[in-house]
């Protein structure tokens, strides 16, 4: 049988990722260009990063979505490992398919769907719709991701390790917080990553639950877009790419460099043991 | 198909003991190695090796993982080729045929059943392949699935199966195509001891009464000495010895092979005289001469080991009364009880241990020979052989 | 072993199991399900020149006895109105075809991508993986736009195409009905990758071998063998880009042309532009009804991965 890489595979690989990244690439390269006319190349210039920085709505806009980002990744990732742990650990409780149901069902929901039904809600609860119903949407619908995410390490966990822990006489929420936690936390970092990242990114859910006063970059970003493509949202693109893309390497850097010192740990144990 | 034979009546023997084409010089190899080496990257898994298997032999290959004897089995399967040298089955030369143009089939050590598709399409599987017409197809399969005993088995998925079914269900996909030669990848590997060494027996019945070519790899000793004509033990890519199950046992041409196949006391010495067919070596070990009647190629003055397996050495209170036996005494250090047999460890004033296997043939009541007694070792002259290497 | 450490039944921590489930359960009726009722009920009101724009039903204050009265004031003229404007379910069909068209075009772009990844020497796997998931991670709206600077009749498709001297005449690509399965292929491409990768990777690669040695050449093994084997990834891949295609909004808004019919786009210009919360809801409610059945076959293929 023959191994490795076959004519076929390198072709599919190759057009597939060319296919994936030639758009971003083309608009990373064009928010360096001198011309207004964004088609057109009028030479390097970081003329448009520069004039951003004097836009103040942008800047605004930018400081409100940072702010809701934090926040809401941060509770969605609370939320969501506990509801990882209640679907694999406490699978069978009353109305465990209505929840494993409300869990997944977001993933695949259509936005605007999920986004009119949250917005209808604060509207009937009489909740002012800003800042706070923009953070309570965004947890909502990033923590079923989390949940997902965390869920998957959970499903291959070992968990004799955790009744190592409580056989040695460590009750059950310090056995969690020392055991089980500390190894199931590359996922639970992995899906703060990503509910940070779909609340930056997130338009449809945030135009229908946000109010006056907490306009959101994408939101900012749509407006203009409409209008046409200009350098200027190439610029803004381009460094929210850069964002997104420097976070991830370096998650997947260190956790590649944590497996490659387990496995030489492994190793030289395994010479001298 | 437990314990029933499957030539119902008749012993193997007549079919068993006469065959050994390998000693007849006009017999025509059926698969042939020639100068084969294979390597991965930098590792070499198989190295510059020629090996002869003959029609409706039952070999076996025999050696410790990374041995090279897997690759040696997918070479002929078709699935790694071979970076220099010929393989050849039955007078063709196979480098190049791809796995599926071979008219050999394998059973996989893993089963590699497709979990899709159940009993009955599975054994079907290959038939449909060479576009067998349908009545065929279900004539040949049923037929399998009698051979194997499963017949009740057919509309079960693999899953739905115990291990030592999935395994006759594999077996029976390797045999419907009716190869030339059956590839047998650790088959027995995943069962339990007992069903294991049925099953052996059930193997060694089928080939007999197919009369196909099997070759088997197994990191088995026993097993391999069960089933095979002959076995091919191989270290590092190298084949060590080639023989059949007694020659290796009894006659292991190196310290490495002694050693692999069952228990052995090896003892290294210096060769002092070969007179009259006598080999003596003097065993700094035991502090003591040994004589044997085989000089396995050794010169005097050469440093080379004395071989005895456990079983062929005596154990006893007193002294021997023949003078021409070899004999060294010590003390009893450990006695492991297996029931069958006890193996007595036993310590020399050098601080060798030697050891030596008694059969119960009694029930155990009180030991007649127990810890720290002083006992003398016995065995005769024929009981071992000298090894160069 | 101390006693009241059961693993099984853990004894005093059953308040910590207790929260555990809960609090994200609780935190999901109230802020997922719940709103779904909302939507419901409000659907069955009447439009009303107000903020919030509709006539509330289902006043709970007023007590038991007026409830009969409210359910007697249920309308269902915004599900009637539904069906008489053509614009309506002409576009839940196009946005049922256009998401049926582009889960099998990105079944036809993914499948190879990920059978190759899945192929590739194991120390390239992690780095091709991560190099599907990164774009993942990128805003779906940048990515959008992306599109818009190479389609667009002055983007730089045109401009490659003129250049080369293909064509004379720009191309109108964008805005239009192509664009958008451009737009949905593009977006929803790893959706599709990972699952695919993830059953293909699994795969027992003696399953091949054994095809191979039972006479089975590589092309007939892929069909037999490969491809009913990944019918669960491929499964999850659809639904994961079929149920989100359906409804989606930014895709048809920003790259298709007012030609291009989608639900998203109905539902978002009823409720931003014509204000009519009612019918804007009772539109949720159908397009919920529609992908009902995909969610909970979606949802049973989840279960069975936890399980």
């Amino acid at each position: 049988m023959r191994r490795g890489p076959s004519w076929f595979n390198i072709t599919a690989i190759t057009l597939g990722f060319a296919f994936l990244y030639l758009p971003i690439v083309l608009l990373v390269i064009y928010s360096f260009n001198a011309s207004k006319l964004v088609t057109v190349w009028g030479g390097f210039s970081t003329h448009w990063y520069v004039a951003l920085l004097s836009n103040q709505g942008l800047l605004d806009a930018a400081w409100v979505t940072i702010r809701v980002a934090l926040l809401s990744a941060t509770f969605a990732t609370i939320l969501g490992t506990m509801a990882a742990i209640a679907l694999v650990r406490y699978g069978r409780f009353p109305g465990g398919t209505l929840f494993s149901g409300m869990v997944f069902a977001p993933l695949v929901m259509p936005e605007v769907i999920t986004g009119l039904a949250m917005l209808l809600l604060f509207v009937a609860i009489g909740f002012a719709r800003g800042f706070w119903t923009l953070t309570l949407a965004h947890i909502t619908f990033s923590m079923c991701f989390v949940a997902v995410v965390v869920q998957s390490r959970l499903v291959s966990f070992d968990r004799s390790l955790e009744e190592a822990a409580l056989d040695l006489g460590c009750p059950p929420l310090r056995t969690f917080f020392t055991i089980t936690l500390p190894l199931i936390l590359p996922a639970v970092v992995a899906g703060w990553m990503l509910a940070f990242t779909l609340s930056l990114d997130d338009l449809v859910i945030s135009s229908f639950t946000t109010g006056p006063g907490a306009t959101t970059l994408p939101m900012k970003i749509y407006s203009q877009v409409r209008l046409g493509v200009t350098p200027e949202i190439n610029a803004i693109c381009t460094i929210l790419i850069g964002i997104v893309t420097t976070g991830v390497i370096i998650a997947s850097i260190v956790t590649k460099r944590r497996e490659v010192e387990r496995q030489r740990a492994e190793r030289l144990a395994f010479q001298t043991g | 198909m437990a314990g029933k034979s499957l030539t119902a009546g008749k012993s193997l023997g007549p079919i068993r003991r006469a065959f050994a084409p390998w000693n007849d010089p006009t017999a025509k190899p059926f698969i042939q190695f020639q100068n084969v080496t294979k390597t991965f990257g930098d590792f070499t898994a198989v190295d510059d090796l020629s090996l002869n298997i003959y029609e409706r032999e039952f070999f076996a290959l025999l050696g410790p993982s990374g041995c090279g004897k897997t690759t040696l089995m997918r070479m002929i399967a078709g699935f790694e080729e071979p970076t220099s040298g010929q393989v050849r089955l039955d007078g063709q030369d196979l480098v190049g045929v791809p796995p599926y143009r071979r008219p050999t089939n394998m059973m996989f050590q893993s089963y590699a059943l497709f979990p899709h598709m159940n009993v009955w399409d599975n054994i079907a599987f290959g038939l449909k392949q060479d576009g067998m017409p349908k009545p065929e197809i279900a004539a040949r399969v049923d037929e399998m699935l009698a051979l194997v005993k499963l017949e009740k088995f057919a509309k079960r998925k693999p899953h739905q199966l115990s291990g030592g079914q999935r395994q006759r269900v594999a077996l029976a996909r390797s045999l419907a195509k009716k190869p030339k030669v059956l590839l047998l990848d650790e088959p027995l590997g995943a069962l339990d001891k007992k069903l294991r060494e049925e099953t052996q027996f059930e193997l060694i019945d089928l080939q007999v009464k197919l009369g196909m070519t099997f070759v088997i790899v197994t990191h088995d000793q026993e097993e391999a000495m069960t089933v095979a004509d002959r076995i091919a033990v191989m270290d590092h890519g190298k084949i060590v010895q080639i023989a059949t199950p007694a020659e290796i046992y009894e006659q292991p041409n190196s310290r490495y092979v002694a050693d692999f196949i069952g228990e052995i006391n090896l003892i290294e010495g210096t060769i002092s005289a070969i007179e009259g067919g006598i080999t003596t070596l003097d065993c700094t070990g035991t502090g003591a001469k040994v004589q044997v009647t085989q000089d396995g190629g050794a010169k005097v003055g050469d440093t080379a080991w004395f071989a005895v397996r456990p079983e062929k050495v005596a154990i006893s209170l007193t002294p021997p009364a023949d003078p021409n036996v070899n004999a060294v005494t010590g003390e009893v250090w450990d006695i492991a009880y297996l029931g069958d047999v006890s193996i007595y460890h036993v310590r020399l004033s050098t601080g060798a241990t030697v050891k030596a296997t008694i059969t119960n043939t009694t029930r155990l009541v009180e030991r007649p020979i127990t810890w720290d007694d002083k006992v003398w070792l016995t065995w005769s002259r024929d009981g071992g052989v000298v090894l160069t290497r | 072993m101390a006693m009241t450490t059961d693993p099984v039944t853990p004894g005093h921590a059953g308040w910590l199991r207790w929260l555990v489930v809960a609090v994200p359960y609780l935190w999901l009726i109230l802020l997922f399900l719940a709103p779904f009722l909302i939507v419901l009920k409000i659907s069955v009101s009447t439009t009303a020149i107000a903020m919030p724009p509709y006539t509330p039903v289902l006043d709970f204050t007023s007590g038991l006895g007026a409830l009969w009265e409210q359910f007697q004031e249920f309308s269902f003229d915004n599900y009637v109105f539904l069906t008489e404007d053509a614009l309506y379910w002409k576009s839940y069909l196009s946005s049922l075809q256009i998401a049926l068209i582009s889960t099998f075009l990105i079944l036809l772009v993914g499948y190879p991508i990920a059978y190759g990844m899945a192929r590739a020497k194991r120390e390239w796997r992690p780095t091709l993986l991560m190099l599907v998931i990164l774009p993942f991670w990128t805003s779906f709206l940048i990515r959008v736009y992306a599109w818009m600077g190479i389609l667009k009749p002055e983007g730089l498709l045109n401009q490659l195409l003129l250049w080369l001297g293909v064509i004379d005449q720009p191309l109108n690509i964008m805005p239009s009905t192509l664009a958008v399965y451009i737009g949905i292929v593009y977006s929803y491409l790893p959706f599709m990758i990972l699952p695919l990768y993830a059953t293909l990777e699994k795969l027992d690669e003696t399953l091949l071998e054994a095809a191979a040695d039972l006479g089975c050449p590589p092309i007939q093994a892929f069909w037999k063998i490969t491809f009913p084997l990944s019918l669960p990834g491929v499964v999850a891949g659809c639904f994961l880009v079929f149920i989100p295609a359906v409804g989606e909004f930014v895709i048809p808004d920003l790259l298709g042309g007012s030609d291009t019919l989608m639900i998203g786009k109905t539902l978002w210009a009823e409720f931003f532009s014509n204000r009519d919360w009612p019918v804007s809801s009772a539109v949720a409610v159908v397009l919920l009804a529609i992908l009902v059945v995909p969610i909970m076959l979606f949802q049973n293929a989840q279960k069975k991965v936890t399980e």
